[in-house]
């Protein structure tokens, strides 16, 4: 029963979150490292080249790495702190279990991998191999995000395996496959330098990915105007050309409006659509009723703003879409998406020099992590589980007989509600706090609550980590080597600095041993990450995301490979679409008409407010690692619930007065932060918190029927000044729990 | 003087306009050498309830540094790149005088060492051929360190501008900040 094995303070007293300032040892001996290792932050999808200092086999600083192409040293606080996570106290040293009263007390790895292997036997015997689930994650890099697929549907032998890009870039990878049969953002960021327009919707990209608004502002020190559509007004949006303050829930409105537009007074590439796309008709049929008064209505934002947006978009010669969590997190972020490439298409503007389109993926690997078959309807090289040649080329590749492959399993929301259910009864999950990062918390808690045994391999007792049965202590993205997919489509090699400390091991090696544990040894047999990831390079050889070209070496002396690279003499793919070719059947790049629908909760009397969610600039999703370093924690100490002062003013609401939030889902409380840079009827909560203080015990877990990601970015909610004030940086010890 | 490889024609360039508010440069600026530490730049707000505007505040070193002109224990040296230095530890009597003159705000007297510390451009690193740490990492380039030329080229809207009129006073720094295309100074009231 995985209740918590005692009461949260004991285990937060012992596990963490404690503050690292500093290196356990102090800096001294910095000056002249044993090694200088260039590698990656471990952080979001730009992953900034950096060099890591390492001392008696610690990271021990930070040296920014100038030739890395793509940040030339640049890095945010994120990065320039990420080598704190090494040698923190609060890093597991070796696997641990449950003592019920007690918390949690070491174990050996023989028994503790016995147990596990125990566990899976027992329940896959009594209910059938779906019964045991896994969750993983796409900070993995792809070697591991390959090896997690194959582990779970040959050695596990289940069909219920999904990850956390589920919750990232899913909606955009549905959306991209539809449009362009093909899922990577089309060119790579230094496209954006020359073109004319910039639009970038539901992407913070100053605080989640602050080393591309470097590349805005070369465009925009080139000329280039920049459109940003966000509820609220984001760093990006303060000097922006034109910022339009979308309500939540209502982005494909404003697409079908400027779509429309741009039909209306014939601002279309005509050429193009017709010799390279489907669909135009029908999509430019079905926004006809959208015009700019329908839109100011649905969408809030001033038509003239609308249309001004529409003229620059649809006269630039040259112009990059850019979008990111903020339209995909809806339970139609696919059609939103859809919206987006719609106006791209019509215009022509992909494909060439200086034109492109594409998501910024969120997570470290949120690209790579989406291509190597971790997902459950997907195999390798993004190829569909459920089709036969598909599978039949990974089972030769895997030796196994297709039949023995399992089909498509359940994705990670449905998964939760799976184990509700009763259907699931055990999980492994490496990488990934559903506890945090999933929405409407409460309902994953009491899931957990229900498994019958629940395995995690982490390097810090995460949230969800604390109602394990076993804990396996795994290894940081500094211990092992591997390759990252960068948001551009870059494959860039992640470099061992240190080995695991204590009784710590590689996440491979755990991997490793559970599979021959489970009787599948001969078929894992990899002397190291080079070996898996020449596996996963024929895996994926003639599939949509082909890597089969890229070698470490050819990574090592480019500094980065772009996929598709078919051949290793292909030099890879920068930008996609340049011969016009697109991966769909067809040849062709498809129109998809979208029809505007509400979001699954609008306001009502009951619940007014419209609430949004996102992130800060010191955090990085669920926080397992950045709510754990000093000077992060030190930037946004606590979430704070944005507010514009005339809806403050209704609920009498003051500055820094905690207010409780309250959804069909629960309820938390936030200090206010009044300020004017957020629409009247929205708020905003960042939600990297867990416990009282979790944004995502207020969110919805309806999902997008296709990419079937979660409702974070819009559900309604109610607010009531509870007369307690706390002061910035005035944290209460176990506030959090 | 040691002999050093400080570029010379290396110069510093603020631009608030692009600044992100993301304290990256308040970061690395700890993780250099010299501070024991502690954070020489400093973020802030303008005003959070009406703008997400941010000011990022670094010593200008003045060509004239007031700061060392009022203090009374010559603590505060200017060398010959023109980087005016923290205080002498051996000499700082922590009195302050060099914090209240300082027309932009800038030292700052660290009660842990009794004794005031400012930005020295990252010395350690600048006369070594580096660039500072803040300029280095600022993912916006808020923060810019390179030649006139770059500047100028890759930044055909602004102008860097080093004169700052004070009521009658005139100040010029080693600090640039950059202004719309064409300024030639900045009066501050
Ligand atoms: S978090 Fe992202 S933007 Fe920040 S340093 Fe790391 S990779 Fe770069
Ligand atoms: S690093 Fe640059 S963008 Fe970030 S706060 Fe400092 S000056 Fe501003
Ligand atoms: S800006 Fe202030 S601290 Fe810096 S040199 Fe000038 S007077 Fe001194």
């Amino acid at each position: 029963m995985a209740k918590l094995p005692a009461p949260p303070e004991t285990i937060i007293a012992k596990f963490g979150p404690h503050l690292n300032f500093a290196p356990q040892e102090g800096y001294p001996g910095r000056d002249e490292p044993d090694a200088v290792v260039k590698t990656h932050c471990c952080f979001c999808g730009m992953q900034c080249g950096i060099q890591l200092l390492v001392k008696n086999n610690k990271v021990v600083g930070f040296e920014p790495w100038m030739e890395f192409p793509f940040n030339e040293g640049r890095l945010c606080p994120k990065g320039v702190q990420r080598y704190l996570q090494d040698n923190h106290p609060d890093r597991l040293l070796e696997p641990l279990e449950r003592v019920e009263g007690e918390g949690f007390r070491p174990i050996a790895w023989e028994p503790a991998l016995d147990r596990v292997t125990a566990a899976i036997r027992k329940i896959q015997a009594s209910y059938g191999n779906d019964a045991f689930a896994v969750l993983s994650g796409v900070s993995l890099t792809n070697e591991k995000s390959y090896l997690m697929g194959k582990f779970a549907r040959v050695a596990i032998k289940t069909a219920n395996l999904d990850y956390n890009g589920r919750l990232c870039m899913v909606s955009a990878g549905a959306g991209n496959k539809k449009a362009f049969g093909l899922d990577r953002a089309s060119n790579s960021y230094a496209d954006l330098e020359h073109a004319e327009v910039i639009l970038v919707t539901g992407a913070n990209v100053s605080e989640t990915f602050p080393t591309l608004t470097y590349w805005l502002w070369r465009a925009r020190d080139n000329g280039a105007k920049l459109i940003v559509v966000d509820p609220r007004v984001i760093p990006l949006a303060r000097t922006a050309d034109i910022h339009l303050d979308i309500r939540p829930g209502t982005d494909s409105a404003l697409y079908g409006a400027m779509l429309k537009y741009l039909g209306d007074h014939d601002m279309l590439d005509h050429d193009f659509i017709r010799e390279h796309t489907t669909g135009f008709e029908d999509t430019l049929a079905a926004v006809q009723e959208y015009t700019l008064e329908w839109a100011e209505q649905v969408t809030g934002i001033d038509r003239e703003k609308i249309r001004q947006a529409a003229e620059l978009w649809g006269k630039a010669g040259t112009s990059f879409l850019l979008h990111a969590r903020g339209i995909e997190h809806h339970s139609k972020g696919v059609e939103n998406v859809l919206g987006c490439i719609n106006l791209v298409l019509a215009t022509g503007r992909i494909g060439r020099p200086y034109c492109g389109y594409g998501t910024i993926t969120g997570q470290g690997n949120g690209q790579g992590g989406r291509e190597h078959g971790h997902k459950c309807d997907q195999l390798p090289g993004n190829r569909d589980i459920t089709n036969p040649e598909h599978r039949k080329y990974i089972a030769g590749v895997w030796g196994i007989p297709e039949s023995e492959l399992p089909g498509k399993g359940l994705t990670a929301w449905e998964l939760i509600e799976a184990i509700h259910r009763g259907e699931v009864k055990g999980l492994l999950s490496i990488c990934f706090n559903p506890l945090v990062s999933l929405p409407n918390n409460n309902y994953v808690r009491e899931a957990l609550e229900k498994l019958e045994f629940y395995v995690c391999i982490d390097f810090f007792l995460n949230e969800t980590a604390r109602h394990a049965d076993i804990v396996l202590a795994g290894s940081l993205h500094e211990e092992e080597e591997g390759t990252v997919t960068t948001a551009e489509g870059r494959v860039v090699r992640i470099r061992r600095a240190v080995t695991p400390p204590g009784n710590a091991r590689t996440d491979t090696s755990i991997i490793l041993d559970l599979a021959a544990r489970l009787g599948a040894a001969d078929k894992f047999t990899y002397a190291d990450s080079e070996a898996i990831f020449n596996e996963l390079r024929v895996a994926s050889k003639g599939g949509t995301a082909d890597y089969y070209g890229i070698t470490y070496k050819k990574i090592e002396d480019h500094m980065g490979i772009f996929w598709p690279c078919p051949s290793e003499d292909h030099p890879g793919t920068p930008r996609l679409w340049e011969d016009r070719k697109f991966a769909t059947p067809d040849g062709k790049a498809h129109f998809n008409p979208v029809h505007f629908r509400e979001p699954s909760e609008v306001t009502d009397e009951a619940y007014p407010v419209v609430l949004t969610t996102g992130r800060v600039v010191s955090q990085y999703l669920s926080g397992t690692q950045t709510r754990r370093i000093g000077k992060l924690v030190g930037i946004n100490p606590e979430p704070l619930l944005e507010i514009h002062p005339e809806l403050a003013a209704k609920y009498n609401i003051r500055q820094r007065e905690t207010v409780r939030v309250t959804t069909r889902r629960g309820s938390g409380e936030f200090p206010a932060n009044i300020v004017e840079t957020i629409r009247k009827d929205t708020v905003f909560i960042p939600y990297h918190w867990p416990g009282k203080k979790s944004a995502n015990q207020l969110t919805i877990g309806t999902l997008d029927p296709v990419s079937k990601i979660p409702e974070f970015k819009v559900c309604a909610c109610r607010l009531e000044p509870l007369d307690r004030f706390t002061q910035p940086g005035e944290i209460h010890a176990f506030d959090s729990i | 003087m040691e002999v050093t490889a400080y570029k010379t024609d290396m110069e510093f360039f603020v631009d608030m306009q692009r600044c992100i508010g993301c304290k990256a440069c308040e970061m690395a600026c700890a993780e250099c050498e010299t501070n024991g530490h502690e954070s020489m730049i400093h973020v802030n707000y303008v005003e959070r309830a009406v703008t997400i505007q941010t000011t990022v505040q670094v010593c200008m070193h003045c060509d004239d540094p007031v700061c060392a002109k009022v203090c009374p224990a010559d603590a505060i040296t200017k060398d010959d790149f023109g980087v005016v230095h923290s205080a002498n530890t051996a000499r700082c009597i922590g009195c302050s005088n060099c914090v209240m003159a300082c027309p932009f705000g800038v030292p700052i007297k660290e009660e842990k060492y009794d004794m005031m510390m400012k930005c020295n451009m990252c010395y350690d690193r600048t006369s070594a051929g580096k660039k500072p740490m803040c300029a280095t990492v600022c993912p916006s380039q808020a923060l810019f360190y390179g030649t006139r030329e770059e500047i100028s080229r890759m930044r055909p809207n602004s102008t860097p501008v080093r004169e700052f009129i004070f009521g009658a006073q005139t100040v010029t720094t080693k600090v640039n900040i950059m202004m719309p295309k064409g300024s030639t100074h900045l009066k501050i009231h």
